[in-house]
């Protein structure tokens, strides 16, 4: 695949914003990962140099410093659960252990042992979410979640299986 | 005993908080919006510029640095030049600006417009994390009705004075809330941290190596106010002279009603734990992190300390991003250092070799002692190669003799030695018994 007219409009769109158009890197990298499901392989970053008219190796090198850029293949739904310290003070690794048994998963980063047999989610988990007042708290997609229990979890993630997914588009 | 009610008649950037629909134009226009940036308008310059410095208002991202200074010390009659606002709120436990941004956007937009006019930039950004989505979208809407009501754009109400506001998003990276990192981000690349000098303010060390000035969402959010009603009312609040307004303070951890707090800078440490909702019934303070992740660690004997940026420093901390971390007597300091050490040791981005090997090292002996298997010698092992990535001494000595461009490192070294220090009968129960003192 590549990227659609539509999608490369948005690129254009988003470097006339700058007094450089390499500024515009990382919002047209979100642009690039909606449009391939969720995450970015090499087609997606060469294409995203094109449009912006810089190296491929600048943009390689710009997403692979980032977290929030995959890649590799994610679930339908990525799940960033927070694990530092106000949200393990309030009991972030319960659901962790949790999520791991229901899911047969390992939440340690990799994105391979994070995701379900059936490809619904990806369970990372993240540093801080700035959510601590809600402690422990996670992301799904692009919404925040606070104030979790393993009830209130299980019965978020039940009711996004089938929902479709939310990108962020810049 | 206080609560926060007590308190919310004296709230400046969260005053309209509660208003419904606060975060639309219309609302916020009949809440004083724009109000500060209109009076702004009809001020030279200069004299904006002396009136934030006269406020007395310093830097709620970490620094604590004088507002009206660093407008000051910005290099003059360089064109273009940038005002930023750093709204890449990452510090651990530290959740103000993404509140600000969601609920308040508006007055982000109005502050960093009259830090543009006051600073002659025609362009500013507002760097927004990128985890948040909804804080993001809401500032972009905010920017979006300020074009339509000629707020932005060219000859803004007519004065002559020309500004276009983008926000822009980060995409995962703690290190991108350090200015100059954030600034290499927002050029395009990879967050590395810059040397200094030049300063962001100096010709080659701001964005596109333009004279710029890198300001915090909640930094900004107070200007609108400042400008409203003087120099004179804000310098009142708190603990003059040095320490004036209110700030926002974020408590986390083992508090019954953890939360955004928006007091005097003259409360107390004690107080401050009172308004959240106080500990848990039956427990019993054990250490309390008084500014962000990175600062050294209060006890039970530190709760009349006023938590104002030069009081913090004097009893040993630093006042930082004005985050509260309240841990109780069932916590384990050694898991809970480990566990602020990872953070670091994650989020380095590898600049600079003493943080970037060091605080693996750490990390790995820190993970050993927490699980049964540290070696004699540890601690002492631990302390120096502290010392090798941010000098000696606590993190407030480090400025200057840390080892590395930024103070991500040193930070890393912090909750280690600074819990060590409290704690140190722990750690070597630990080693000793293979085992928790807390939690067995």
């Amino acid at each position: 695949m590549s990227l659609s007219d539509e999608a490369r409009q948005k690129i254009q769109e988003i470097a006339a914003r700058y007094p450089r158009r390499i500024s515009a890197t990382i919002p047209a990298l979100y642009v690039a990962q909606a449009e391939y499901g969720g995450w970015l392989p090499k087609e997606a970053m060469v294409e995203v140099a094109e449009e912006l008219d810089v190296p491929p190796s600048h943009v390689f090198g710009v997403a692979t410093f980032y977290t929030l850029f995959y890649k590799e293949p994610v679930g339908k739904h990525v799940v960033q659960l927070c694990t530092n310290l106000a949200c393990m003070l309030c009991g972030a690794e319960t659901l962790q252990q949790h999520l791991e048994r229901k899911f047969n998963i390992k939440i340690n980063g990799s994105i391979r042992d994070g995701t379900t047999a059936d490809g619904t989610f990806t369970v990372l988990p993240v540093e801080c979410l700035a959510a601590c007042g809600g402690a422990p708290c996670m992301i799904v997609d692009t919404e925040y979640y606070e104030n979790l229990t393993i009830e209130k979890v299980d019965k978020i993630l039940t009711q996004i299986a089938t929902q479709p997914t939310v990108f962020f588009k810049p | 005993m206080p609560t926060y009610e007590d308190f919310k008649s004296q709230r400046i950037v969260h005053k309209y908080i509660d208003v419904p629909g606060i975060d639309e134009i219309d609302v916020y226009m009949q809440h004083e919006g724009f109000e500060g940036f209109k009076k702004a308008l009809t001020m030279k310059p200069e004299d904006i510029i002396a009136e934030v410095k006269a406020s007395g208002l310093r830097g709620r991202g970490g620094a604590g640095f004088s507002t009206g200074m660093k407008w000051e010390l910005m290099q003059k009659n360089v064109e273009p030049r940038y005002v930023v606002g750093n709204d890449d709120e990452g510090e651990p436990c530290t959740f103000k600006d993404r509140e600000l941004s969601e609920k308040l956007p508006h007055q982000i937009v109005e502050g960093i417009m009259i830090a543009s006019y006051a600073l002659g930039a025609h362009k500013a950004f507002i760097y927004v994390r990128g985890e948040f989505v909804k804080g993001y979208n809401q500032i972009w809407k905010a920017i979006r009705q300020c074009y339509e009501k000629g707020l932005l754009g060219k000859n803004i109400l007519g004065s002559g004075f020309d500004l276009d506001v983008v926000a822009h998003p980060g995409a995962g990276a703690y290190i991108c809330g350090e200015e100059t990192a954030l600034l290499s981000s927002l050029e395009g690349g990879r967050g590395y941290p810059k040397m200094r000098p030049p300063f962001p303010g100096q010709v080659g060390g701001g964005l596109y190596r333009q004279p710029s000035v890198v300001q915090n969402v909640e930094t900004l959010s107070n200007l609108p106010a400042i400008l409203r009603y003087g120099a004179a009312w804000y310098a009142r609040i708190g603990v003059p002279p040095a320490n004036t307004g209110t700030r926002i303070y974020s408590v986390s951890g083992h508090v019954q009603k953890p939360g955004n707090y928006e007091l005097p800078l003259s409360i107390t440490l004690g107080e401050l734990i009172e308004v959240a909702g106080g500990l848990r019934p039956g427990r019993k303070l054990k250490a309390v992190i008084p500014g962000g992740a990175s600062m050294p660690w209060f006890t039970e004997q530190h709760l009349n300390v006023v938590m104002s940026f030069d009081d913090i420093t004097k009893a040993g901390s630093l006042a930082g991003s004005g985050s509260v971390i309240v841990m109780d007597d069932t916590t384990c300091v050694v898991k809970a250092a480990l566990r602020l050490v990872e953070f670091y040791k994650h989020e380095s981005c590898g600049w600079c070799t003493p943080c970037r090997e060091g605080l693996d090292w750490l990390v790995k002996i820190l993970h050993r002692i927490e699980h049964g298997e540290g070696r004699e010698g540890d601690l002492e092992l631990l302390a120096d190669m502290g010392d090798n990535i941010s000098g000696q001494g606590t993190l407030v000595g480090t400025f200057g003799t840390h080892r590395t461009f930024c103070l991500l490192g040193p930070s890393g070294v912090s909750p280690m030695r600074s819990s060590m220090n409290l704690f140190r009968e722990e750690y070597e129960y630990h080693i000793k018994h293979k085992k928790c003192m807390v939690n067995g």
